[in-house]
């Protein structure tokens, strides 16, 4: 007897896996095991719901029922009252101001508007030379200008009137992405080396030659250094750039009278705007408000401070006592004093620091400030970085023979960098969130236009619908760049792959 | 045997400060500080001779002259004839002040938030997520004037406390949220509180002393005491015992609405508690995030290896996770309370009578002297930010792990 024949039963084929008994699968399994796990956890769960229904029951009626159409706070709560509504939002003020709260008093262009969207009541004033010409009377324009807006939907002001600040933020986009993302190919970074220039002309105007000129010489600058580089090293050609940049651009001897050694170039940009005049309307800086600041003063001082931050934080691991000590003063009493109070300096002691009767631009003071409170915090997280390095990466960069500029270049701070970028980034996004401080020192940022709205006697005594609209505005640019890092942390993570 | 090399006997060459290594440190190093040198003497020449121009001098004589003006929150007393210098530590304190209750309540929040975070339950790390992301991604500014314009808009006016105003005092009509600001009771120190307070103290030492006797014990016999009740019972029934033998010394002081306001009591004004809240919630969300990524990083490991150990899940939070966590979560920790403490600042946004408002605003406005005025305003700041790095310092150095 085979012992086949002595089993009664064998099976030949596989059983289907059974189904999983009911509150052991799906959503139901999930519940159990994250929401009702003990009795803590479910009595949690219970109050985090309570907690969310209630606050949603208090918000939703007030954001949802929100008025969008009316003239004033008056106007809003009336309407209000005669749907028979116990809370509603205004954000009617929002949809009348929200160009306000982007731009600030930024002049809109009233010459390309009129021409495209109030033509005829244009050609009854008079056309444009009577109207926006240099003769014309400053009192009809702002009559004419005040018609028009009134006639015109936000859109369409927005879309056409203020096209130099938008155009400049999207090339702003441009110029950044391939910086951002690898994918794009190279030769975007030309255009973005370029974007500097090309933004200040779009959002100061002014003649084309300012910008072009300065483009020019630090271009000069650049081909001079490299080739006294090609002679005298690495370190003679810096020099002879920073050098080629100050003759071209400073007339170094103040004192033999302007045109004394250096004729042509502190008068180049005027000698080739009477040769090609091409230019917009010039803006000064006091004009600039709004979103608009915070994108303005936020790009210049992310792009400036990182690598001043990164030299700073180089200086301050230098074997050179006195450099070292340079950096290790700046970078704590910069970052030992609040932004606010460096925002006061730039506001009232510069004046006392320059040269009699010089003055600088409002705008680009808050600019230098943030960038150099930045740049503090910047090189402190670029030291961690550095830190964390193992001392085995510095000197595998000696032995094989690099120099000290070549080993940081290619050994030491693309690790360190990639260890660095959520603190990076989160510098990054403080400095953005600290821009809304310009308005102790006198700009128009949004929080301050919220002021000049509230002063107005239509929305006088509006407070939540202005705010939430600020805050939803910097949390959309904040979010992205905090979740810019995530990507970039995870593209760059070449271990534990 | 001549076969000894030569040293190379080579007479100083001026281009050896720029080729030769041994030098060139040197070199950059001098052109460095003359450069530095240079430029600040710039500055200093512009700034002599734009004071010149204006006919002003360098002096702090302004700290000793009349004020003038009134501070609405004082720690100290002080009348607007004290002079502009007690006017600043008056501000100093306030600053102080609000510095030292926010950094408590942030941290905890901050700490239930981070805790929460990790939480297993959807729906409570998901409140926490939201919470922490909206904070961290939105400017402290809009927070402060968000908090101010629900204690000044959204709180009744003190009239309303009237019969049938529709506004009520909690907890038990000892505490009024109004719009003037909040009212809470204020006790009188009576005959004989001296003793109750010194008594409480004392509790205060020996429940100390007891937990490092339980401690001993347990190292050198096994034993244990059961430390948490023997405190709870320290802590509260000696002071009591005495309260009441000495009659309740202490009492409170009530909070009555009399005409338009209330009086009595002591009145929490809107700008701090705006000022606070904001500071508070805005950083507790910085710290929720350094306290996850704290317990984070000590790896599982360690929790598992402790409960092979057989310990308990409390005991093992408590020695086993706790304590490497907290060497990463305390100097990022301190850092935040040092911005917290830079950012109180921003009390200029609601009126509150900070050293920023005090010194670097209404003093310089009166007395013209910003170079001095904002001169004193950062060294406060710096000296402030120098000595809680210093405490940190410090705390890494015994903390960090011993390598031997």
């Amino acid at each position: 007897m085979s012992k086949q024949s002595s089993v009664a039963f064998v099976r030949r084929d596989m059983i289907p896996p059974a189904p999983p008994p009911p509150g052991q699968a799906g959503v139901l399994r999930w519940m159990r095991e994250n929401l009702f796990s003990s009795v803590t956890n479910t009595v949690l769960t219970i109050l985090s719901i309570y907690f969310i229904w209630s606050v949603l029951a208090s918000i939703m009626p007030w954001t949802l029922n929100g008025i969008w159409v009316a003239g004033s706070l008056t106007e809003c709560r009336e309407i209000r009252d005669a749907r028979g509504i116990e809370t509603a939002a205004c954000w009617a003020v929002i949809n009348e101001r929200w160009l306000q709260l982007l731009f600030g008093f930024y002049p809109t262009d009233d010459v390309l508007l009129s021409g495209l969207f109030y033509a005829e009541p244009l050609a009854a004033a008079g056309g444009v030379e009577a109207v926006f010409g240099a003769g014309s009377n400053a009192t009809d324009r702002i009559e004419f200008v005040g018609m028009m807006k009134g006639d015109l939907s936000n859109f369409t002001i927005f879309w056409f009137g203020y096209w130099r600040p938008l155009l400049a933020v999207a090339l702003l986009v441009v110029a950044v992405a391939p910086i951002l993302y690898s994918s794009l190919p190279r030769s975007l970074l030309f255009f973005s080396m370029l974007y500097p220039f090309i933004g200040v002309f779009l959002f100061w105007g002014g003649s084309i030659w300012g910008p072009m000129t300065v483009a020019m010489g630090l271009a000069a600058a650049f081909f001079i250094g490299r080739f006294v580089a090609t002679r005298f090293g690495l370190l003679g050609g810096g020099i002879g750039a920073v050098i080629a940049f100050i003759l071209i651009f400073l007339n170094p001897l103040p004192f033999i009278d302007h045109g004394g050694l250096f004729p042509l170039f502190p008068h180049a940009k005027d000698v080739l705007h009477s040769i090609i005049p091409f230019g917009l309307p010039a803006i000064p800086s006091d004009q600039f408000g709004g979103f608009m600041l915070a994108i303005i003063i936020g790009t210049s001082g992310i792009v400036l401070s990182l690598p001043i931050g990164i030299l700073l934080a180089l200086g301050r691991q230098s074997t050179m006592p006195f450099i070292r000590w340079v950096c290790v003063t700046f970078i704590e009493v910069i970052r030992g004093v609040p932004l606010i109070v460096w925002l006061f300096v730039a506001s009232t002691l510069l004046k006392y620091f320059l040269p009699p009767g010089s003055s600088f631009d409002a705008l680009l003071r808050v600019i230098i400030l943030v960038t150099l409170f930045a740049s503090a915090y910047i090189a402190e997280v670029v030291r961690g970085g550095l830190a964390a390095l193992p001392t085995g990466q510095y000197e595998a960069a000696d032995s094989l023979g690099l120099d000290y500029w070549k080993s940081m270049q290619l050994i030491v701070l693309p690790q360190a960098l990639k260890i660095s970028i959520p603190g990076i980034v989160n510098t990054f996004i403080g400095l953005f969130k600290d821009t809304t401080l310009v308005v102790f020192v006198g700009l128009r940022d949004p929080l301050g236009l919220t002021n000049a709205i509230r002063a107005t006697g239509e929305w006088n005594g509006i407070y939540w619908e202005l705010y939430i609209f600020v805050a939803l505005l910097f949390f959309t640019f904040c979010f992205f760049m905090s979740r810019y890092s995530m990507y970039l942390e995870r593209k760059l993570q070449t271990d534990r792959r | 045997m001549a076969d000894t090399t030569e040293m190379p006997q080579d007479k100083f060459r001026l281009s050896q400060l720029l080729y030769d290594a041994r030098y060139r440190s040197m070199t950059i190093q001098v052109v460095a500080a003359m450069l530095l040198m240079l430029s600040l003497a710039w500055l200093v020449d512009n700034t002599i001779q734009n004071l010149a121009a204006l006919g002003k001098d360098f002096s702090f004589s302004f700290l000793g002259t009349t004020a003038g003006y009134d501070i609405n929150q004082q720690l100290i007393p002080f009348t607007s004839q004290d002079t502009h210098a007690r006017a600043a530590l008056v501000g100093i304190l306030n600053t102080l002040l609000v510095a030292f209750l926010g950094c408590i309540l942030a941290t905890v929040i901050g700490v239930l938030a981070g805790v929460l975070r990790l939480s297993k339950n959807f729906v409570v790390s998901g409140i926490m997520t939201f919470y922490v992301e909206a904070m961290r991604n939105t400017p402290l500014l809009i927070w402060i004037l968000i908090v101010f314009a629900v204690m000044t808009e959204a709180t009744p006016q003190p009239r309303d406390f009237r019969e049938g105003g529709g506004a009520e005092m909690i907890l038990w009509d000892s505490v009024a949220i109004s719009n003037r600001g909040v009212f809470v009771p204020k006790p009188l120190w009576g005959e004989g509180s001296g003793l109750v307070v010194a008594v409480f103290l004392l509790s205060l030492a020996a429940i100390f002393i007891l937990r490092r006797f339980a401690r001993k014990r347990q190292e050198q016999t096994g034993q244990q005491l059961p430390v948490f009740r023997l405190s709870l019972a320290l802590f509260f029934v000696p002071a009591l015992l005495v309260y009441f033998i000495m009659g309740a010394p202490i009492t409170l002081e009530v909070p009555e609405l009399g005409g338009f306001n209330f009086v009595g009591g002591i009145q929490i004004r809107n700008s701090l508690i705006a000022l606070w809240l904001a500071l508070s919630l805005y950083t507790s969300a910085f710290i929720a995030e350094i306290v996850r990524s704290g317990i984070l990083s000590v790896s599982r490991g360690q929790t598992e290896a402790s409960f092979a150990l057989g310990m308990q899940p409390n005991r093992t939070m408590q020695l086993v996770i706790l304590p490497q966590a907290l060497r990463v979560i305390i100097p990022p920790l301190i850092s935040q309370f040092l911005n917290l403490t830079k950012n109180s600042s921003l009390a200029l946004a609601v009126g509150y009578m900070d050293v920023r408002s005090t010194l670097g605003g209404i003093t310089i406005n009166q007395t013209g002297r910003e170079i001095e005025g904002i001169l004193l305003l950062g060294s406060f700041y710096l000296i402030v930010s120098l000595i809680i790095s210093s405490v940190m310092n410090l705390y890494n150095s015994s903390v960090k792990l011993k390598e031997r």
